[in-house]
């Protein structure tokens, strides 16, 4: 909402293709990107004409953390007219991911969707036909950041989040409270027990931050789903990826496991994969929860794995599913291989060959054939993680880091002996900016929670 | 009916409380005929419950109407009997002065002061009706059937329309102390197509002075020094011998029979249908609602100099009158206690406050403002600040000039104004520290230095005033850019004095503000190391001070306010239909019909209308200066 303020995002597909643009834009955008650039020249980036490039590197801690080419281009000159840097890093998707966090840390914030292209507009760049367009853009990327980093957020991580939330309520109410009844409610011997409490919550923050550095909160990923009749062995081919040592599943300390989702990774490709507790519970996925949910699974989805049973004939099921897949990106995997096999790839109709694979999930045949396949099109960029959830996760970790700098400061202000008031006005931005991370706001929650707790009155 | 008709009025005001008062005399003193119409001339600034003013926030209020050119802070000065800030030990934002008020004197001291103000008429009758023609108020009729043609009309009706006041099984049909209710005007107003709520609030008991037993009480006394409400009262002409309150405690005893009784309640039966404050329950509710205290404070206070009578501040209740008498007598020190005046619950007609704009005028009748709890609110101080902003639109708007609306970052009339008009309302809505967002800029101290410009560009402070304040703010910048430039050395006399309030020594040179940072040091104790400085008045050393200390916190609430002014920048038209603008959400949609902001920061509090619609409406609005 704030229009003058720096934002950055990471620009490119979040693919392995080794190279990722950062593209940082706002007032501040050549300071922030100084902090923690160091030309090879030695030259500062405020003092660089506009449209130059130059090569240097990100540094964090007198850390080299990647090789990069920095563009700068001054305002009004840029896509959004504002001052725009875009750091050209090499690293692959683990180093870009760590220059954004250092972009953030330097004093960007996290772009929200369309943010780019919404600046670009109201600045006058973009044509005014264009600007239903920008609407729908926003609006589209909006509902889509809102439901998923909300679905997306791993079930106990909201429940901590929450938990943290309304032990900052609690503590804000009753200095407020007390600050408008001071003669009802007394605020003595209060800091001591307010120390005790930010400890507490900051080294619940921490925990949860880092989860997040480990990809935890949000399991950004490639989104995939599998599909396939009932009895195909979908479940034992699940089973064999999750029960192998390279196989991991997410799981945050002393919390029960998320029954949304699956997150393995293969070759150091994340896969998300969808509602398995549906499909290890029933083995009948489209028997079960339909055509339908089967078809809107398959539309969410980055990769469809199709499980065939090779040693039965295909049948309605498995058609159902061959349209559903046509026109995505998917592979066919030919189940019970170690078997009489009755199904041959060309009974597949309208189905590319190449992506036909021969496995035996419970034999464990093919299974590395199958990974090979998934790193083929991974680099192949074929398949993308989603770059907007991978934001969406920076953004619900920047909110976190937030609200733990927000503590830090309660904190401070306890020791330097400020008054009480002080310590609310920190807290609250703690708050607020949880509730961002659940996509909570704040309304009158807090003149609510006075009303209810405390017992005010003249 | 007598058809008698009067047409040399300009801006007719209803009402004669809090809100009424401020209202008529600032519509008057900018110049204009001002009428103000009450149903008592012997009830003009009455305090029917607490016999305070200030408190929490609402001592904030006190100062920004002073700020403004408005009465109650002159007024509470001439008539106080105890004063106290609040909060003293807390920080300086949320510091607000109290006081008692002899009731009596200060309604009498208004009276005086309205009586003699030019262009001000003062009439007892009541309003029944108004008279709009064409989307614009022309007048207003009495119940003797007299017409007012006026140009502009503020409504401070108080809890008087439709009054009812209740306890146990009575129900008595009159607005507060037994004072006639406005039975018609809200008829009048249903006709205009105005959406009327129903609120209720109450009042504890009165009680006999001799029937206190105060040996059995904590004594409760003022300041030893008073501090002014108002900027313009000098401090050594107020200091005097203050009387005190008293403090006492529910018991066991006392939560016992109001739960025996709790079914004898009106609440319980159906009795009162009005939506009641939480922030002053009855003592009922406090004892139904926290269950675990097993007492509650009672603060015994006078309700004048000349009156035995005594305020039971805590307990105000709706129960019969014989529960009443049983339960105050549980009370250590009540154990003999004569009752002057029950206790009672009110209830009366309001509006729905969303049907107005920023300005205090209702968004479909040029020239009907408004003000009070009238609009919703709740507190003496809540309704003038009200009132002097409705007096000084409604009179600006008969002039022809632009009218006055304080935002949410330049003090607490804006933030309850904003919330009035912005947020859904659902009980009387008092005034709390905690509503302002910007609170460590919006203090008492410096209402002055936030207000008084505005105040003068209405008309209604003086040249004078003005320059002396903005001579203030040149003195307190100029100290605070020599305490920010003057370099201390790590000498040996800057040390020992460190070590004199145990602060660490310094390592390296460092300035006077550095060190006026410090927690355990202030302006006041650097006098021994900063020998040059310029004599300054208190309250300039206050404000530098204050400014140097919670440097860091006031820039940061700075910087939000910036982003603050942004949204509030940018206008939306009060007429616009946003079932235009594709892309908003159906709920915000119909919101931003319903309340029709006047600016994009308005629209971003509105319950319902998210980050995303603002967006939307961004791109609209930019759309639009791109085609015009």
């Amino acid at each position: 909402m704030i229009e003058s303020d720096t934002i950055a995002a990471i620009a490119t597909a979040m693919d392995n293709s080794g190279i990722g643009i950062i593209r940082i834009s706002g007032d501040e955008a050549i300071d922030i990107t100084d902090k923690i650039f160091k030309s090879v020249k030695n030259k500062k980036l405020k003092e660089v004409k506009s449209h130059t490039i130059h090569f240097g590197h990100i540094v964090q801690n007198n850390e080299i953390l990647d090789e990069v080419l920095v563009s700068v281009m001054k305002a009004p000159n840029s896509y959004t007219k504002e001052n725009v840097v875009e750091i050209n890093c090499h690293g692959g998707v683990v180093v870009l991911n760590k220059v954004l966090e250092t972009v953030f840390k330097a004093g960007a914030r996290p772009a929200e969707p369309g943010e780019f292209t919404k600046r670009a507009f109201l600045n006058g760049r973009i044509d005014l036909t264009q600007a239903e367009a920008v609407i729908d853009i926003i609006n589209s990327k909006n509902e889509y950041a809102l439901t998923n980093s909300v679905r997306q957020l791993k079930g106990s991580v909201s429940v901590k989040v929450k938990e943290i939330r309304e032990n900052i309520l609690n503590q804000i109410a009753f200095i407020e409270a007390a600050l408008d009844d001071p003669e009802h409610i007394s605020l003595e011997n209060y800091n001591e027990e307010l120390i005790n409490i930010t400890t507490l919550i900051l080294s619940e923050l921490r925990k949860l931050l880092d989860s997040a550095d480990n990809g935890r909160v949000i399991s950004g990923g490639i989104r995939t789903v599998i599909l396939g009749k009932p009895n195909a062995g979908k479940s034992s081919f699940l089973n064999t990826l999750i029960g192998e040592e390279r196989a991991i599943v997410t799981e945050i300390e002393g919390t029960t496991r998320d029954a949304l989702e699956e997150n393995i990774r293969i070759h150091g490709i994340s896969l998300n994969i969808a509602d398995t507790a549906g499909i290890r519970e029933t083995e009948d996925v489209v028997e079960k929860i339909g055509v339908k949910k089967s078809r809107t699974l398959a539309e969410e989805a980055d990769l469809v794995l199709f499980i065939v049973d090779a040693s039965r004939p295909l049948n309605e099921n498995d058609y159902e599913i061959i349209d559903i897949i046509k026109d995505k990106k998917y592979l066919v995997l030919m189940n019970k291989s170690d078997l009489e096999t009755v199904v041959k790839p060309s009974d597949i109709v309208g189905i590319d060959e190449s992506r036909i694979i021969n496995i035996s999930a419970k034999q464990n045949i093919g299974i590395d054939i199958f990974e090979d396949k998934i790193k083929e099109m991974f680099f192949g960029g074929e398949i993308n993680f989603d770059s907007e959830l991978f934001i969406t996760n920076e953004r619900q970790k920047n909110d976190i880091r937030n609200a733990y700098d927000s503590i830090l400061l309660v904190e401070n202000s306890i020791k330097n002996r400020m008054p009480e008031d002080f310590f609310s006005i920190d807290l609250m931005n703690a708050y607020e900016s949880l509730g961002k991370v659940i996509g909570e706001t704040i309304e009158d929650d807090l003149v609510n929670q006075i009303f209810s707790k405390f017992c005010m009155g003249k | 009916m007598s058809g008698y008709v009067e047409q040399k009025y300009d801006v007719l005001v209803v009402g004669a409380g809090h809100a009424g008062c401020e209202a008529a005399l600032a519509s008057a003193r900018l110049g204009l005929n001002t009428i103000m119409f009450t149903v008592s001339v012997d009830s003009i600034a009455l305090m029917p419950c607490n016999p305070n003013i200030g408190g929490s926030s609402k001592g904030h209020l006190v100062r920004e109407i002073d700020a403004l050119g408005g009465e109650m802070g002159k007024n509470i000065d001439k008539t106080f009997i105890q004063s106290k800030m609040l909060n003293l030990s807390k920080g300086p934002a949320v510091h607000s002065l109290r006081a008692q008020a002899d009731k009596k004197d200060y309604s009498t001291q208004m009276r005086i002061t309205l009586e003699n103000t030019d262009n001000l008429t003062i009439r007892q009758a009541e309003i029944t009706d108004l008279i709009v023609d064409d989307g614009k108020i022309v007048g207003a009729k009495t119940y003797s059937g007299a017409t007012y043609y006026v140009k502009a009309v503020i409504l401070c009706t108080g809890t008087y329309l439709k009054a009812r006041c209740i306890y146990g099984d009575v129900s008595n049909p009159t607005g507060p102390n037994g004072l006639q209710a406005a039975n018609h005007l809200t008829d009048s107003l249903k006709r205009l197509g105005i959406e009327m709520y129903r609120f209720k609030t109450g009042t504890p008991a009165r009680v006999d002075k001799r029937s206190i037993d105060f040996t059995k009480m904590e004594e409760q006394k003022g300041d030893e020094i008073v501090i002014p409400f108002s900027f313009s009262t000098d401090k050594d002409s107020i200091q005097k011998d203050q009387i005190s309150c008293w403090l006492t405690y529910t018991n066991e005893d006392t939560h016992k029979i109001i739960k025996d009784n709790i079914d004898r309640s009106p609440l319980f039966s159906g009795m009162i249908e009005g939506t009641g404050p939480r922030y002053c329950p009855s003592i009922e509710d406090k004892v139904i609602k926290f269950a675990d205290k097993n007492k509650h404070q009672v603060f015994i206070e006078p309700e004048g100099l000349d009156t035995n009578e005594m305020y039971l501040g805590g307990m105000s209740s709706s129960l019969p009158e014989d529960v009443q008498y049983a339960m105050y007598k549980t009370v250590q020190g009540l154990e003999n206690v004569k009752i002057v005046r029950n206790a009672y619950a009110i209830e009366y007609d309001c509006i729905n406050p969303r049907q107005l704009l920023p300005t205090l005028e209702f968004k479909g009748i040029k020239g009907l403002f408004c003000g009070g709890q009238f609009n919703g609110s709740s507190g003496y101080e809540e309704a003038a600040a009200q009132g002097i902003i409705a007096g000084i639109n409604a009179a600006l708007e008969v002039l022809g000039k632009e009218q006055i609306v304080i935002d949410r970052s330049q003090g607490y009339i804006g933030v309850l104004i904003d919330d009035l008009v912005t947020k859904e309302n659902h009980e009387p809505y008092r005034m709390m520290t905690s509503r302002a967002e910007y609170r460590l800029l919006l203090r008492q101290d410096n209402a002055d230095l936030r207000l008084t410009h505005i105040g003068h560009k209405a008309g209604l402070v003086s040249d004078e005033v003005f320059e002396r304040v903005e001579k203030k703010r040149k003195l307190i910048d100029k100290e605070i850019e020599r305490l920010e430039n003057t370099p201390i050395g790590a000498n040996q006399e800057v040390q020992d004095f460190l070590v004199k309030y145990e602060s660490a020594p310094l390592k390296t040179g460092s300035n006077l503000a550095e060190l006026i940072r410090r927690p355990e040091l202030d302006y006041e104790k650097l006098k021994e190391i900063d020998v040059d400085r310029p004599l300054l008045e208190s309250d300039i050393v206050e404000q530098v001070n204050i400014n140097i200390k919670y440097d860091g916190y006031i820039k940061r609430q700075l910087k939000q306010v910036e982003q603050f002014k942004k949204l509030e920048g940018k206008k939306l038209d009060a007429d616009f239909d946003y079932a235009t603008v594709s892309g908003l959400r159906r709920e915000a949609m119909q919101k931003l019909n319903l309340y029709k902001p006047l600016s994009l920061g308005q629209a971003s509090r509105i319950t319902g209308v998210s980050p995303a619609d603002i967006s939307v409406l961004l791109v609209y609005l930019s759309t639009k200066k791109h085609n015009s």
